[in-house]
């Protein structure tokens, strides 16, 4: 049988503050540059034209920057998209300009006619694989609602996750996600990865994967938190995060493979959001034990619980054995004994 | 034992409930006839997922009404118009599963899976509708004309394919009062007397059955395209009676088992069009619970129509809308003036709404404009279908191979459980409709990973409870029951924001969150319920085991 990480008894929480600062080398500088340059949001957002086109040789991006120049489509964006002879046009709207509704269609038009042009009306040349184009009104609505999704799945977690443990892991375990989202904002700054829809939709998921993971360790500590009475928090969250050590490995290997599987895999469309979602799976495992626990342990000893078992101590106790040795007895028998 | 059993029913009656779904079943398509390029009813067998347009291509377009000149008071009720236009344009596409949708209150989507040529479909769309009434072909001067018609095929060398059965003549499929039908048969065939085959039946013709009304003619719906084309001819068109045009009506008739298209021989110049038509609305008539619609003409339009109705009386009125015929025309039953109704029978009340929306559409005021617009080309789509699967597929095998490696026997039973997961994440896809997108089936892929992680934490929980030095029964008793509070509670809390997703998102995106939440209710089934049952089955077998594989 193979075991990994059985009965670990790592320190995790010892850990925190080089974590901290592992996790704000990521984020900041991502995040500054966030600031600064903003993200690469696709025409869904910002409105624009995009065309995507396959031509008959690899004529290479400067042949239809110059196709699209002599046609007088000057701010358009070519990109080489998956195979060599595969290109994306973009011609995103301006932000701050009073565009006209239907203008991002006349570009597709006058794209195609520049293309033709220059390389040959028929489709033996060239070949538009597909177009979209969209006015500025639905950018801006889409903006809107990504930013509404992400509040709304917030309110709903701090909710449901009050009435199942209590509030102060809702609020440890809302914080962590937060915290996941900026680091994938500094991921997606660094990649310089398109946000779609899609990559929307990826980042949304990691909040719910990144909720689920906390939980999971959550779950464990308040389970361990009714069973072990004498033990600190400190002690808790290290026990239970060993304990679902191995668990965390198997189901982020296994959703990890199959990430990974669609990175390389699933074409140069899906990429940015396969993209995400693997960095997703590595942050939301790393801030449910770097983040949340820690975040915890803070919250408890500001505002303590009822037993006010956060506040004792934010060391290791030492000596106390964690984890119950093997024995006939089983936990129940061990935890009365505890008490 | 027992529960074991009734367990193993419900398993066997959700799976067969899942296969059940994903039988290919008879659809019934509009496609393209390669040979015409004509729209035709097919039925086709195929499994009832349907596909996003990201995957099998197509134009997904975005449409609100234009307000640049000028708001438009009632967007819905415009909207609302427009549909009813583009959905009876719809046929010009020549696509298989048109979807026309009115989004939030102004906004209508239009779909058009497999269509090429962005800019023509467009074109179709922002058209200004057209309304016109005209007096059907009273006289049944296209009728007459018909022998002719036939004879000038014959000359041309058309002859009838696979009509065995038809006569020579119009033939009257439903014994009404159309008389003189049968009289013009023997004179079409003596006309027919000079060319080479005497008995063959008129190429036209025997595609034709007199309808009810004057004017109205059925044509088998298999037979369509042939008719279309032959109408088109040049020499055919040429012998049309003058003052008489033929136009398409919209509804299909089902007579004893097979369905009819409508064609109508109309009169050329329309008694009125609907520039002048101001109001329709669609109530039912109290005394005698009829549909009706009401119409109002404006002033102009009224005296026009008072004038022509009256030369008309008792004669038939076909309502064409953008050159298709809305419904069965009415007869004209006095003069009219501005104010006007159409009398519905008994059909039901929506008939008569959608009427309205017809003579209504004939008065849109304002074009749309396209707000959105994507075209997908169908290599793309079926690449990125075929990338889907690859990587589909490794995943899973991935999956497949940590599972087994690292839990082996109770890994098998997890694996299966996972075969039994993908069917019913397909099944309720198929079952509730949803449309499998391209981020839908990245989601699907993400859920097996995602889908195991149950499986893992029972494992696990398992694992610890056999270290603690629990028999094997119990151990696997109490890690089913210890893992479920984070099962529930991680799985739910993740549906949630699935659900907000769909609920905030649009179009791709909302196939992402239905199928992850599809995945989330399927993994909850088959890893709490179903392995399970098969830990019981293993455990009843053999009751002494004194070491699980896990």
């Amino acid at each position: 049988m193979i075991r990994l990480f059985a009965n670990a008894n790592y320190d995790f929480i010892k850990w925190r503050r080089w974590a901290y600062g592992l996790t704000a080398a990521i984020i900041i500088p991502g995040f500054a540059l966030f600031l600064v340059r903003g993200l690469n949001y696709s025409i869904e957002f910002t409105g624009g034209t995009l065309i995507q086109v396959q031509t008959a040789e690899p004529v290479g991006p400067e042949r239809i920057r110059s196709a699209l120049d002599a046609a007088g489509i000057r701010d358009a964006e070519i990109q080489q998209f998956g195979a060599a002879n595969e290109y994306v046009i973009r011609a995103r709207l301006g932000r701050a300009d009073a565009v006209v509704e239907g203008s991002t269609e006349t570009t597709a038009a006058a794209v195609d006619s520049a293309l033709a042009r220059a390389l040959g009306a028929s489709p033996d040349h060239y070949k538009i694989l597909r177009t979209e184009a969209v006015g500025p009104k639905v950018g801006r609505e889409l903006q809107g609602k990504a930013f509404l999704a992400i509040f709304f799945s917030f309110i709903v977690t701090l909710v449901y996750l009050a009435i199942r443990f209590e509030w102060r892991f809702g609020l440890a375990a809302v914080l962590a996600t937060a915290h996941d989202i900026l680091s994938t904002i500094a991921f997606i700054r660094y990649l310089d990865l398109e946000v779609s829809l899609v990559v929307v939709g990826a980042v949304l998921t990691m909040v719910g994967y990144s909720l689920n993971d906390t939980i999971i360790i959550f779950d464990r500590v308040r389970e361990n938190l009714r069973k072990f009475r004498r033990q600190n928090l400190y002690e808790i969250l290290n026990l239970s995060i060993n304990e679902t050590l191995p668990r965390s490995v198997l189901t982020h290997g296994t959703t990890m493979a199959t990430t990974i599987a669609l990175v390389l895999l699933a074409g140069e469309v899906l990429r940015p959001f396969a993209l995400v979602m693997t960095f997703a799976i590595f942050t939301g495992t790393f801030s449910s034990i770097y983040i949340a626990a820690p975040l915890l342990m803070y919250i408890e000893k500001r505002w303590p619980g009822e037993d006010a078992r956060g506040a004792r101590a934010l060391r290791p106790a030492g000596s106390v054995p964690l984890t119950p040795p093997p024995s006939s007895g089983g936990s129940e028998a061990r935890s009365k004994a505890a008490v | 034992m027992r529960t074991i059993r009734s367990r193993l029913i419900a398993i066997g009656g959700l799976l067969v409930l899942a296969v059940w779904q994903l039988i290919p079943t008879n659809v019934t398509q509009r496609v393209r006839d390669p040979a015409t390029g004509r729209m035709k009813d097919t039925t086709i067998r195929r499994v009832p997922i349907n596909l996003g347009l990201d995957l099998q291509g197509g134009i997904h377009l975005a449409l609100e009404v234009d307000q640049s000149k000028g708001p438009v008071p009632d967007c819905a009720d415009a909207i609302q118009r427009a549909e009813k236009v583009v959905r009876t344009r719809i046929d010009e596409f020549g696509t298989s599963e048109p979807v026309v949708q009115i989004q939030g209150r102004c906004r209508l989507i239009v779909e058009l899976a497999g269509e090429k040529d962005p800019a023509r479909a467009k074109s179709i769309i922002q058209r200004t509708a057209f309304l016109e009434f005209r007096i059907t072909d009273m006289k049944n001067l296209f009728r007459d004309a018909l022998p002719e018609i036939d004879k000038a095929l014959r000359r041309a060398g058309v002859t009838v394919a696979g009509q065995g059965a038809a006569a020579a003549s119009v033939t009257q499929l439903f014994g009404t009062d159309t008389g003189k039908a049968k009289g013009k048969a023997p004179k079409g065939k003596a006309a027919a007397k000079d060319t080479t085959d005497l008995n063959a039946p008129g190429a036209l013709s025997s595609l034709l059955f007199q309808g009810q009304l004057p004017g109205e003619y059925l044509v088998p719906e298999e037979q369509v395209p042939v008719a279309e084309s032959l109408l088109a001819r040049p020499d055919v068109q040429r012998l049309i009676p003058r003052g008489i045009e033929l136009r398409w009506g919209t509804e299909v008739l089902s007579r004893a088992g097979r369905s009819y298209r409508t064609l109508y021989a109309v009169e050329d110049r329309p008694i009125i069009t609907g520039e002048y038509l101001q109001d329709a609305k669609a109530t039912r008539d109290p005394l005698t619970n009829q549909s009706v619609v009401n119409f109002v003409l404006s002033r102009r339009g009224g005296r026009i129509f008072e004038r022509e109705t009256g030369r008309h009386v008792n004669d038939y009125m076909a309502i064409i809308l953008d050159g298709r015929v809305q419904g069965q025309p009415p007869v004209i039953k006095s003069q009219i003036g501005q104010r006007g109704q159409i009398e519905l029978g008994a059909k039901p009340l929506q008939d008569a709404q959608d009427l309205a929306l017809v003579l209504k559409a004939g008065a849109l005021p304002a074009p749309l404009t396209i707000i959105e617009e994507r075209t997908i080309g169908p290599s793309l789509g079926q690449d990125s279908i075929r990338d889907g699967i690859r990587a589909g597929v490794v995943g899973v095998a991935l999956v497949v191979l940590i599972m087994v490696g690292y839990y082996r026997l109770s890994g098998v039973l997890s694996v299966a459980a996972l075969a039994l997961y993908v069917v019913f994440t397909l099944a309720g896809l198929a079952g509730f409709g949803f449309t499998l997108t391209l981020p839908g089936l990245a989601g699907l892929v993400l859920s097996v990973g995602i889908a195991v992680d149950a499986n893992v934490l029972i494992f696990e929980r398992i694992r610890e409870e056999l270290q603690h030095g629990k028999l094997v029964r119990t151990a696997v008793d109490e890690g089913f029951k210890h893992a479920m509070s984070a099962i529930i509670d991680s799985n739910v809390s993740t549906a949630l924001t699935a659900f907000i997703l769909y609920l905030v998102g649009t179009g791709p995106v909302q196939g992402f969150a239905i199928t992850l939440i599809i995945g989330i209710a399927a993994s909850m089934i088959t890893a709490i319920f179903v392995v399970r049952t098969f830990y019981m089955i293993w455990l009843d077998r053999r009751p002494d085991m004194a070491t699980l594989s896990v």
